[in-house]
């Protein structure tokens, strides 16, 4: 398959393997930032090709892990409401909240579904005027375009019945958060390309100034991210911090500046509560004045409510790249994609369920 | 009267265009619905005594005994509809244990106002299904629940067969060495489904693999291969199985993800929803263990016989890491085949 195969050849891989082996002289710390790149990571065995004196920790850009706590119990509030037609990614719907999950929620009788596109939730709405059609938005710039035409067509059609509870995310200012942390060991970024691909470079020159540290946008694949590698610890060991581009193929400098345009009309920049790591300013996009109408939160009067995380789950660790998923004492006995302590454990991007289901009996 | 051959419904339309729950009531409408629907579509002489139970013979050597319940949305799909699933489910059911099918039941629980066509054409679909597989529906049940309380049409197999003497098909025989053959590519069920089930429109249509297996696990064991173990990769796809008889072992099952075959449509289908092909549903496939100095002559024969085309051996059993299933991924590193905890869900992005 073109695109895919290429990207995942045993030989190339090796090739760059070996080229990462070469040119690494000391110990370095690499934190890739998306959870599909971690997934792929430990499916493929990647962090196997490379020599001992690179470190893998993994990122907080899996959007079902990094969503607060109290957005899923309001979630679960608002979903259980009678006459609601509850709509969400199908990775959301297996994330614990205090006392259960959404899938939970449906077994009670909610009315609750999967959809692919907040577009669908939106048809949903058209289809059931008698019903009031919520999409839980969550993840990061990656999601959010496809929210804000979602948004931006349920205003001009005048869909009554439709809202969103939005609980956006962004991804410089987690990155930035890692970077401040007093416990932080990462020397080098691996960025989220599709991120990218939506929002462009220009965020991260500044990041990688200010704090002296390589950024390189990569890819998913296998190839992908060995090259990535590559071309951070190049930088690392050339003492360069610059942000370089290895997932040319689909990210531009600018990105989509038409999905740009669109999430400025809707969107304005929010502070934004994380699950597991606390607040973050400036790291999350709520609905602007104009579309507040659409927000499910003021609409099921559920926007007050708040919960606090509780300390068992160190998923928060994890996503800051402090702790490796089978450091956590919790791993695999307490906590199981069964029985969950966060979400981290269930997300088909999350770090501990990645280890769970690809290392788990394995020294 | 019309035939069981006949592509039209049977039951008068004008009467009774849907389903009742009278049909299901034991009375003159139960009675119509197996008089002129499932005796001539079915017709063979064990049904046709219209005994409480089918009266036969014991086959040589033991029997295999198995059952299974369908349900699936939608009823109808590109490939194949739920009575050709459930044919083909029990047929494979029979079939991994070395038998060859005999005889099913069918309990079918309808719910009230399904059309009489729909449970026409499924009726027609089991026909079609029993008669490609060689095998009799000899008796069955029929029950109706309210509307609102089914999705439809539910239908229970239950199926015997005979196992000739001498086939001890089982995970106990599995030995270290052997090679884990598939029988073709995967996926292909559970992505149909999906497709049809979500809307999702692809260049070309994605069918079902199903299909009645005895036949070709019959050319196998004619021609003298040594089958030790068989597994019809089903709902948890050939993940499952594999962990399913690694686990039954105490051995370590391992694959190379580059020989598993996939078609392009069904791997694109799946790096589009995030799914992992090796855990997507298949109603065709089979994953068989062969000693290793039979393993080419077998992948000849099941290539040979046309639900086989795509056959490959994509694996070894070993002992290195009893009770797991492993994949040699394609950059050549080893890691954990792990069961699904729940459904495989559509990813975020």
């Amino acid at each position: 398959m073109k695109h895919i195969d290429e990207y995942r050849d045993g030989t190339a891989a090796r090739a760059y393997a070996e080229a990462i082996a070469r040119i690494t002289t000391r110990p370095w710390t690499i934190m890739e930032v998306c959870g599909g790149q971690t997934h792929s990571i430990v499916k493929f065995g990647i962090d196997e090709l490379l020599p001992p004196a690179v470190t893998l920790v993994h990122g907080p850009g899996c959007p079902v892990c990094v969503t607060a706590l109290e957005y899923v119990e309001k979630a679960i509030e608002i979903a259980s409401l009678p006459g609601v037609l509850f709509c969400s990614f199908g990775d959301m719907l297996r994330v614990p909240g205090i006392s259960r999950d959404l899938l939970s929620v449906k077994a009670s009788g909610g009315d609750v579904r999967i959809v692919y596109s907040p577009l669908d939730a939106l048809r949903l709405a058209a289809d059931h005027p008698d019903r009031e059609v919520v999409f839980f938005a969550v993840g990061f710039e990656t999601t959010a375009p496809a929210v804000a035409m979602a948004a931006w067509q349920a205003v001009r059609q005048g869909a009554r019945n439709f809202s969103m509870l939005v609980s956006h995310v962004r991804v410089p200012p987690a990155m930035e958060a890692v970077l401040s942390s007093p416990d932080n060991r990462v020397q080098g970024f691996l960025a989220a390309g599709h991120v990218c691909a939506v929002m462009g470079t220009a965020e991260y020159g500044p990041i990688a100034s200010r704090y002296h540290i390589p950024i390189v946008v990569t890819g998913f694949e296998p190839v992908d991210i060995l090259q990535g590698l590559y071309m951070c610890l190049r930088q690392l060991e050339q003492g360069r911090a610059e942000v370089e581009n290895q997932y040319s193929r689909s990210v531009r400098p600018e990105g989509n500046p038409a999905a740009r345009k669109l999430m400025g009309e809707i969107f304005r920049v929010v502070p934004r509560k994380w699950r597991g790591i606390g607040e973050i300013a400036q790291s999350g996009l709520g609905l602007r004045e104009k579309y507040a109408g659409l927000d499910a939160e003021t609409r099921f009067g559920v926007a007050h409510r708040t919960t606090e995380e509780p300390p068992e789950c160190r998923s928060g660790l994890v996503l800051q790249g402090i702790l490796k998923p089978r450091e956590c004492p919790e791993f695999g006995t307490r906590c199981t994609p069964e029985h969950p302590l966060g979400a981290t454990m269930v997300s088909s991007e999350g770090a501990c369920a990645a280890y769970y289901h690809y290392r788990r009996r394995r020294s | 009267m019309k035939t069981g051959n006949s592509f039209v419904c049977p039951i008068p339309i004008r009467q009774y265009p849907q389903v009742l729950l009278a049909h299901g009531g034991g009375g003159t409408l139960t009675h119509q619905l197996i008089e002129k629907m499932f005796l001539p579509a079915f017709g063979n002489p064990l049904l046709g005594a219209r005994h409480d139970g089918a009266v036969f013979d014991p086959p040589e050597g033991r029997m295999a005994f198995t059952t299974d319940s369908y349900v699936v949305r939608p009823l109808f799909f590109p490939g194949g509809d739920i009575g050709t699933l459930a044919v083909n489910g029990t047929v494979n059911d029979l079939a991994m244990c070395g038998a060859r099918p005999l005889y099913l039941s069918a309990g079918f629980i309808i719910e009230e106002g399904l059309p009489m066509d729909t449970l026409w054409r499924v009726v027609q679909s089991m026909k079609r299904a029993a008669d490609d597989a060689g095998v009799q529906i000899v008796t069955g049940d029929t029950k109706v629940v309210d509307r609102g309380k089914g999705d439809g049409i539910f239908i229970n197999t239950a199926g015997v067969g005979a196992v000739p003497p001498g086939r001890a098909i089982s995970p106990s025989a599995v030995r270290e060495g052997d090679r884990i053959l598939l029988s073709g590519d995967i996926g292909r069920h559970g992505i149909a489904i999906m497709a049809v089930r979500e809307g999702l429109e692809f260049e070309t249509t994605i069918t079902s693999d199903c299909a009645p297996l005895a036949g070709i696990v019959e050319s196998l064991c004619e021609a003298g291969i040594d089958i030790h173990c068989m597994r019809d990769l089903t709902r948890g796809g050939l993940a499952s199985t594999l962990v399913e008889i690694a686990e039954a072992t105490a051995l370590q099952c391992e694959i190379e993800e580059a020989s598993v075959p996939i078609r392009e449509e069904v791997r694109a289908a799946c790096e589009i929803l995030g799914f992992d092909p090796l855990y997507v549903a298949n109603e065709g496939r089979f994953a068989a263990f062969v000693p290793p100095d039979q393993a080419e002559r077998a992948i000849d024969l099941m290539r040979r016989h046309p639900l086989g085309a795509g056959a490959d051996i994509i694996g070894t059993v070993k002992t290195g890491s009893p009770g797991l299933a492993t994949l040699r991924s394609l950059i050549g590193a080893t890691r954990v085949i792990d069961m699904l905890s729940g459904e495989q869900l559509p990813r975020i992005c």
